[in-house]
């Protein structure tokens, strides 16, 4: 999974890469403990694990909201840390747990994204997450969860990122807006964009990964542990 | 002056004040009687000290360097006072100093400078004593409100920022709604001052037996001085804060809340 390979004719290439990642809170305690992890492009990664597990830490390494203390982080095979963070913020895009709508109509919430877009790119990205372009003068606070997670994540596809980050998007919502999330994911892969997309729920990573990645108290599953993770929540599901 | 000096026996016969206070909370059960002793009995002490370094150092014969020097006193207190009642704004000592001197030196700049006051131990210290005094209370307000708005909406900041907005872009609604609470007291007070009360200045000019058109005018100059000094500490703390607030690498650094 995720390596440079030749697999039936096409090349899968690498967009993000951890090589002996560790981050350290500032309370001293570790977080992750040398992580190396291979991300291909133009897929579905789901990063699956308990709470505490480390894997919101590491999907925010991606874009920088985070910093390792030991080890590189690489998107496209540039290290982040050299990178100007405010310009790889842009291509590596995030949409966060709970939607976070900024004060105003959906239209300032879209501009903050991209101030220039004309009206027409702002109702066409609204189209592109399943939302009325006539949504544009609806006041941001007043969307429901699903909705205000769509725009949400239609703000920061107006980025255009190569790169989008969920971080249990859908865990505050109800389930048919869990699954439109799941599906607009699922779309963007099929547009080309890579997603990486972390969450406990073991179910959802069944529905909707390309590659499933295991962490455990901070770092990537051996194989029994991997096993053993996806017996106990099973259990736990069942 | 002797008009107004009530002397020994008016301040003894002024603590009947402080017996009622005893009285009422005795009568409440309120539990405050030691502490309302306490207070009065520290307050007289504090006062009564600077009082007597008061008259030194405002005495027509003394060197002006010992004001300035009561100055940068006022300036470090106000500095730690600050810091006691923001202690989850980090840095914000320093900053609390540096917004003091910025402040003392505008507006006794503008005082001297536009010949509003001459330049004495009486008018130095009292004016400093004044502008430090109520952007004290601003600065704290602001710090911890900026603080707590930062903390409370990190989710929608760390939204700003990973839409790839600079920290001073990501977070200037919120220290914006900060800096709006921390000024709005003071504009209100300088909208009802006369109607709801009279301040401080004037009503001590007019004990003191000066007309009260000359403590009206007085009065109105502190006004607007203190007004300007408010806004000048509550946006040099409001800055720099911020500034401490976020990593060069426009992260925003982990946040106390302190509690309510």
């Amino acid at each position: 999974m995720g390596e440079k390979a030749a697999t039936l004719g096409r090349v899968v290439t690498t967009v993000l890469e951890y090589e002996g990642v560790h981050v350290t809170a500032a309370d001293g305690t570790e977080l992750l403990h040398g992580i190396d992890l291979t991300v291909p492009d133009g897929r579905l990664t789901v990063l699956a694990g308990a709470s505490g597990s480390g894997k919101s830490t590491l999907l925010r390494l991606a874009n920088r909201l985070e910093v390792p203390s030991a080890g590189r982080v690489l998107v496209r095979g540039q290290d982040v840390s050299e990178l100007d963070p405010l310009v790889l913020r842009r291509r590596v895009g995030m949409v966060f747990q709970r939607p976070t709508p900024f004060a105003g109509s959906v239209r300032e919430n879209l501009r903050v994204a991209e101030p220039t877009a004309d009206e027409a790119a702002l109702g066409d990205t609204l189209a592109r997450v399943g939302l009325d372009p006539e949504m544009l003068d609806r006041v941001a606070d007043d969307l429901s969860g699903g909705e205000a997670q769509r725009m949400c994540l239609a703000r920061t596809l107006l980025t255009e990122p190569q790169l989008v980050l969920m971080d249990e998007v859908t865990s505050s919502l109800d389930p048919p807006a869990r699954r439109e999330i799941e599906r607009l994911a699922q779309d963007l892969v099929a547009d080309g964009l890579t997603v990486v997309w972390v969450t406990h729920d073991l179910a959802q990573a069944e529905r909707i990964a390309d590659d499933t990645v295991v962490l455990v108290d901070g770092r990537c599953a051996s194989a029994d542990e991997r096993t053993r993770f996806l017996a106990d929540r099973s259990e736990e599901d069942g | 002056m002797s008009t107004t000096a009530i002397g020994w026996g008016g301040l003894v016969a002024s603590l009947t004040l402080v017996a009622v206070a005893v009285a009422l909370s005795g009568w409440q059960r309120l539990h405050l009687t030691r502490t309302i002793l306490w207070s009065s009995a520290r307050a007289a002490a504090q006062l009564l000290a600077v009082g007597v370094a008061l008259a030194l150092v405002l005495d027509p014969d003394a060197s002006l360097v010992w004001s300035w020097l009561w100055v940068v006193a006022m300036v470090a207190f106000a500095g730690i006072t600050v810091r006691n009642r923001a202690r989850e704004a980090p840095g914000i000592f320093g900053l609390a100093v540096l917004s003091m001197a910025t402040v003392v030196t505008v507006s006794l700049g503008v005082i001297f400078g536009l010949g509003i006051f001459p330049v004495q131990g009486r008018t130095i210290i009292p004016m400093a004593g004044m502008m430090i005094g109520n952007s004290m209370t601003s600065c704290v307000l602001v710090a911890r409100r900026i603080v707590g708005e930062l903390s409370d909406k990190r989710d929608e900041v760390e939204a700003r920022l990973a839409l790839g907005q600079a920290w001073p872009v990501a977070s200037r609604p919120y220290v914006r709604a900060a800096l709006r609470t921390a000024l709005i007291p003071q504009i209100e007070s300088t909208k009802s001052v006369g109607l709801v009360f009279l301040p401080g200045a004037m009503t001590g000019l007019i004990l003191a037996g000066v007309d009260a058109r000359d403590a009206v005018v007085v009065q109105l100059a502190i006004m607007y001085l203190v007004l300007g000094s408010v806004a000048t500490s509550v946006t040099v703390i409001g800055l720099g804060l911020t500034r401490r607030l976020f990593t060069p690498d426009h992260r925003l650094r982990p946040l106390d809340r302190a509690p309510a």
